[in-house]
């Protein structure tokens, strides 16, 4: 559905140049939720908008939905849908006026805009809302007219900016479930760029992390995981004089093979293993082997998070505005 | 094309009927000066210098002029106020042509304008004023004209810079002079020599000339001549650097 390589922008300040995007490779197949994760500034945005044709890129090529992106523009907007990430819609406009406007203006009938607006408004849950101006909307309830703005062409590739950023818990999970749907009611491919790593977990297929402008890594959540960190298995012993017997234990089993790879303290033992439910019972038949007692054992999958400052030695968290 | 430039010209003109007050207030302002400032210029035709015909016929020229510059000019702000909601790239991200958004909206600006310039006329006429209708009417399409070349600008200009900060001063240092230059109020054949040495480089003091022989029936004057010519050339200038700059993706 998306092919692009060495896809590349900069930008001509005052202070000289700044390189937004340098060289990105991707291919998203059809059908797959593809996410774009990094920190704000990184280039998520200035990719979605090069492969959105809404910026040109300085460098590079790609094929959007069939179509050329530097020859056919034209062709790649009939065939995308797209999400902007700040707002989409006039505030003195109702959201009805909206939507069909938006879809005349793909050549698509009044009676087919209006009928398929009225089904987006009614699956986005602002049913009864289709007269109202957009500025007497909540939040959540504006961010969900713009990804009803984004589908109301019935693109098969929809392009989603940061589609939860400023939604509250619950909203969240409705746009998430409208995204599944996307993809599993009308087999369409969703690309969308988020500095969530929850929800670049819960949600994509795939996720591609991005930063200072390149891909750092690709993957699906669970390689993401496992590749860069492995499972973190904490014990707890019963009897503080045995944690050295099991700390010897736990460096034989440990991805990392030595003594520096396990933490110790008072009772508790802390490393990590490539495959935590794998690697658990032939630990558990050691320890007991070498006399060692346990009050708990827990094995903890890695997060994005953990992920992210392994790829980058930074937290994402870092780089969001409160 | 014409489909897409329909759509964006309703969308807008549903927009601006919605919250009328720009179209009242450009309304109101020319008719104030009809009324508060034209009674001064009563006793102006007997100073030697002051062109043929009543003073109406110099006057009302001028007032529909500034609509057609003033108004037209500063469209750009609603259009900042549209970028800033999204409105503009989430119309870009469509097929539709570049030149239809623009279009669109110019089109609008030019029927408010013709509207305002007809109420304008038609109050003239009641507090007297007299003109050949032919004068008038092609008076009337190069006021359009005008306006659409002002608006495109004003458009271009808005895409360019995005912020109201900048547009208004920019706005103000231009069209204040031009205005000023232009004979709009008082005629620049009373202007001491300097002064309509400058007016003649200012393009638009050719078309209020132009304008003004209209508004006599000097169909075949020299001034209404020149008038239409620089009138022409302002409104393709206009319209050519708001199409390229809507059309340059980086805008």
């Amino acid at each position: 559905m998306i092919t692009a390589r060495g896809l590349a922008r900069t930008y001509r300040t005052r202070r000289g140049t700044v390189e937004a995007v340098r060289g990105v490779d991707l291919d998203v197949d059809a059908g797959e939720i593809v996410g774009f994760l990094g920190p704000n500034g990184a280039g998520k945005t200035t990719t979605l908008r090069m492969l959105s044709t809404l910026i040109a890129p300085t460098a590079g090529e790609a094929t959007v939905a069939g179509c050329d992106l530097r020859t056919d523009p034209v062709g790649v907007r009939r065939h995308i849908g797209y999400v902007a990430q700040s707002g989409s819609t006039a505030p003195e406009a109702t959201i009805g006026e909206e939507l069909v406007d938006h879809a005349l203006l793909y050549g698509i009938s009044k009676s087919t805009a209006t009928a398929r607006g009225r089904e987006l408004i009614d699956q986005l849950d602002l049913r009864g809302l289709w007269e109202r101006q957009t500025k007497t909307l909540s939040g959540g309830q504006r961010r969900r007219l713009d990804v009803a703005m984004g589908l109301i062409n019935g693109a098969r590739l929809i392009f989603l900016d940061e589609p939860t950023t400023g939604l509250d818990p619950q909203a969240r999970a409705n746009l998430w479930e409208h995204v599944r749907r996307l993809r599993g009611d009308l087999g369409a491919t969703v690309f969308l760029t988020t500095h969530y790593l929850d929800e670049a977990d819960a949600l994509c297929d795939r996720i591609l992390v991005i930063d200072d402008g390149q891909i750092v890594a690709t993957g699906t959540p669970e390689e993401l995981k496992r590749r860069i960190s492995g499972d973190l298995i904490t014990l707890t012993v019963a009897d503080p004089a045995t944690a050295p017997a099991a700390a010897q234990v736990a460096t034989g089993r440990s991805s990392g093979g030595d003594s520096a790879s396990v933490e110790t303290d008072a009772s508790t033992v802390r490393f990590r293993v490539d495959n935590g439910a794998r690697a658990l019972p032939a630990l558990l038949r050691d320890l007991t082997a070498a006399g060692v007692d346990l009050d708990g054992v827990e094995v903890r999958r890695p997060s994005l998070d953990d992920v992210f400052l392994t790829l980058t030695g930074r937290t994402l968290r870092d780089d969001i505005p409160a | 094309m014409l489909l897409a430039t329909r759509v964006v010209f309703v969308r807008a003109m549903r927009l601006s009927l919605r919250n009328p007050t720009w179209i009242v207030i450009g309304l109101t302002q020319p008719i104030l000066y009809l009324a508060l400032f034209g009674p001064l210029l009563r006793k102006m035709n007997q100073l030697p210098g002051f062109p043929p015909g009543s003073w109406w016929q110099v006057f009302v020229p001028g007032l529909l002029i500034q609509l057609g510059i003033f108004g037209a000019l500063f469209v750009g702000f609603g259009l900042v106020a549209e970028y800033r909601a999204g409105v503009i790239e989430q119309m870009r991200v469509t097929p539709a042509p570049r030149m239809a958004l623009l279009l669109g909206r110019v089109l609008r600006d030019v029927i408010v304008l013709v509207v305002q310039a007809l109420v304008l006329t038609v109050a003239a006429v009641v507090f007297g004023m007299r003109a050949p209708i032919v004068g008038v009417v092609v008076a009337f399409v190069l006021v359009a004209l005008l306006g659409a070349a002002c608006a495109s600008v004003s458009y271009a200009v808005a895409l360019i810079t995005k912020s109201e900060d900048v547009l208004a001063p920019l706005l103000n240092t231009v069209a204040v002079p031009v205005l000023l230059l232009s004979g709009i109020l008082l005629p620049m054949s009373l202007a001491p020599g300097w002064l309509r040495t400058l007016s003649e480089i200012n393009p638009f003091s050719h078309v209020v000339d132009g304008i003004r022989s209209l508004f006599r029936g000097d169909f075949g004057s020299a001034d209404t001549m020149w008038g239409l010519i620089v009138g022409a050339i302002i409104v393709a200038l206009g319209l050519i650097f708001g199409a390229r700059t809507f059309q340059r993706e980086s805008a």
